[in-house]
């Protein structure tokens, strides 16, 4: 009797996901977000607006008729999690391809799964090394750090400075960082005077500023996420050290301004366009995009879009172009990817090639001015 | 010469801010022999219970610190007689282990309570900095070395010159001997953790407006501070606050002079050593006592 039962129960297990197949022809995609843990600012609005997109496209028909279903993981920030969310993913839930994860170590963690398996990934995630070198099924919307300081050095050429110091996180996102100011800086004919560098949670940044000082740049470049930088923005006015501070992307939030206040005045740094939706130009292809998934966005959880989310609404849109047409043949989705062009989203304009996964110009960043308490474009 | 003045002053700073969580530390340990791994939490409990009496609900500043150390002592209290008396084994390593589970749930708490986002408080009194030779002091830092200084004193008298004090101590010493004599133990430890948070709560207020306050904040406060009291000789208050000021100090010399990268490693590198050389501590005569 028990065996019968047993045998009973491998049958119809074995020929529930055959009937399931059946009844409706699915597009499968995945999902890994950091939607909870220490990086769920990333993740959660991008799992949101996966959910979002994937409902909107589905009212909306589907894809040639197929309607689109997503599986998303949460990969809790962490890289073992992420490999184990990769592994269920390709093996169990076979889907035809994968957006996310939401940080660049979790992403370097599942590269290799994806490429073995070849299921074309959209990666949220800033890290250059993600794309670079080019691997074939590896793709990112997010903007690179190293587009971030092309956009900080346009600027720093531009007001003719040529001595800067320059004040990291020690942290991956920090150490990204430094390397491409190093790097580019040799490009741009920009001398770095003083490089340092501050933990993520220190409570007081005055000696590295006073290193920095002493020796003599122009400007200053701090790169990291918060709260750390608005210490620094702090401790400089204390200092009364009234060279330019640059900041990065990392901090380009109204939270920014609430910590830092008053030392936040001056303070330069690049951002994607949709922080700044409102200052743009009528004339930005980007502009009726950027208010239109913010009135989704807005609509659907009462909440703020950030640029965060804007990657996974790129990485949904362009895999959504990729998928026509593809009858979900996996080679043929990437390939369409790849060829993906003037393709114009949240981020910026893409145009990925065979050598480009990542496809954006440091036009996805504009740089922006904290003035009065809030952002003023420079053009 | 400038350059070494800056970083003594932001060294005698972060010292100082390490001096409030090590006296807190040290006087727990002293009346009672233990030491509490949460007390990091209760730093981060004063800061943010600062940020929503002073900045969110917008109390009188003077009634906002007395609140947020109201808060700091209930929670200890609360702290004292739901984990650390329930314990059905009370040795000290399980007590201490209790400690470690405390801190987790309470970080828990505060990122429920009060989001994952940092919050800014504005400083206490609203002065440019002080120019001293060429180099900045920052009003607030003179803040923060008046309440290491008033707490750390006011504890030594309490402990040294009051019965109360004296008590404490005295249980801490034996606690049967002190019960045969009549002082009611239970009480004291109450007391003694009591005050220890309510320290804990003290630093986290005063150090709100230089650094920025979030849930995660006590971890690597707590530690610095445990360091400091470590360096100075456990249950030596005065050793506490010398260790935490020496810390700080090196620290930023290390950062100024050596590589900043070291800065963390330099309070470890600094209690090994100690800890080679004087196990007891900076400041304690007696030899290092095993649990």
């Amino acid at each position: 009797m028990k065996k019968m039962t047993i045998a009973l129960l491998i049958l119809t297990l074995a020929l529930l996901p055959a009937t399931g197949a059946v009844a409706a022809p699915v597009y499968k995609i995945g999902g890994i977000f950091s939607s909870t843990g220490r990086a769920s600012f990333l993740g959660d609005p991008e799992k949101k607006t996966m959910e979002m997109m994937v409902d909107k496209i589905n009212a909306a028909g589907g894809i040639d008729g197929h309607m689109l279903e997503a599986v998303i993981y949460d990969s809790e920030g962490d890289p073992a999690k992420a490999v184990s969310a990769v592994n269920k993913l390709l093996h169990k839930d076979k889907v035809l391809a994968i957006i996310g994860p939401s940080t660049t170590p979790t992403t370097l963690a599942i590269v290799n799964f994806v490429e073995r398996a070849q299921v074309p990934l959209i990666s949220c995630a800033a890290g250059v090394k993600i794309t670079s070198p080019v691997k074939p099924w590896v793709f990112k919307t997010a903007q690179s750090d190293l587009l971030a300081v092309a956009a900080v050095y346009q600027h720093i050429k531009a007001a003719g400075i040529k001595k800067i110091g320059i004040l990291t996180v020690a942290n991956s996102f920090g150490e990204s960082g430094k390397n491409q100011l190093l790097t580019q800086a040799k490009e741009n004919g920009i001398e770095v005077v003083k490089a340092e560098s501050f933990g993520a949670k220190d409570t007081d940044m005055t000696a590295q500023l006073t290193k920095i000082k002493a020796a003599g740049p122009d400007a200053i470049v701090c790169w990291g996420t918060n709260p750390g930088p608005a210490v620094v923005a702090k401790n400089a006015k204390q200092l009364k050290i009234d060279i330019p501070l640059y900041q990065s992307h990392g901090v380009a939030s109204p939270k920014f301004i609430e910590l830092a206040g008053d030392a936040a005045e001056g303070i330069i740094l690049p951002t994607g366009k949709i922080l700044v939706t409102g200052l743009l130009d009528d004339s930005d292809a980007q502009k009726g995009i950027l208010e239109g998934y913010q009135a989704d966005y807005q609509g659907k959880y009462k909440g703020n879009v950030s640029g965060f989310g804007g990657y996974a609404y790129d990485a949904v849109n362009i895999l959504a172009g990729a998928l026509k047409g593809s009858g979900g043949d996996k080679n043929k989705i990437r390939a369409a990817l790849e060829a993906t062009q003037s393709h114009v989203g949240a981020t910026g304009e893409f145009n990925f090639s065979d050598k480009d996964h990542n496809g954006l110009s440091p036009e996805a960043f504009v740089m922006v001015e904290i003035k009065d308490g809030t952002w003023k474009l420079i053009k | 010469m400038e350059e070494i003045i800056q970083y003594l002053f932001s060294g005698i700073t972060t010292g100082a801010i390490y001096a409030v969580i090590a006296v807190g530390l040290s006087m727990l340990y002293s009346s009672t022999e233990l030491i509490n791994f949460a007390h990091g939490e209760f730093v981060m409990v004063g800061a943010m219970g600062l940020v929503t009496l002073w900045v969110h609900l917008a109390w009188p500043l003077p009634l906002a610190i007395a609140g947020t150390i109201a808060l700091g002592c209930a929670l200890g209290l609360l702290f004292e007689r739901f984990a650390i008396r329930t314990a059905r084994s009370p040795q000290p390593i399980v007590l201490v282990i209790i400690t470690v589970g405390a801190s987790i749930f309470l970080r828990g708490l505060g990122m429920i309570a009060w989001g994952k986002d940092p919050f800014s408080v504005p400083p206490f009194s609203s002065h440019d900095s002080i120019e001293i030779l060429g180099a900045a002091l920052l009003p607030q830092s003179l803040w923060i070395v008046a309440a290491a200084v008033a707490l750390a004193g006011g504890i030594h008298f309490f402990l040294k010159k009051s019965l109360t004090g004296k008590a404490m101590v005295a249980c801490a010493v034996n606690k049967k001997a002190a019960w045969l004599t009549g002082i009611p133990s239970e009480r004291m430890a109450v007391l003694a953790f009591a005050i220890s948070t309510g320290c804990g709560a003290v630093a986290g207020i005063f150090i709100a407006p230089i650094t920025m306050s979030s849930y995660d904040m006590g971890t690597i406060l707590g530690l610095k501070g445990f360091c400091a009291a470590m360096i100075g000789g456990l249950g030596s208050l005065w050793g506490a606050f010398a260790g935490g000021i020496l810390l700080g100090v090196l620290e930023s010399l290390g950062a100024g002079l050596i590589s900043s990268g070291l800065k963390d490693a330099i309070a470890f590198i600094l209690l090994l050593l100690i800890l080679y050389v004087r196990p007891g501590g900076l400041f304690s005569a007696k030899e290092a006592k095993r649990f």
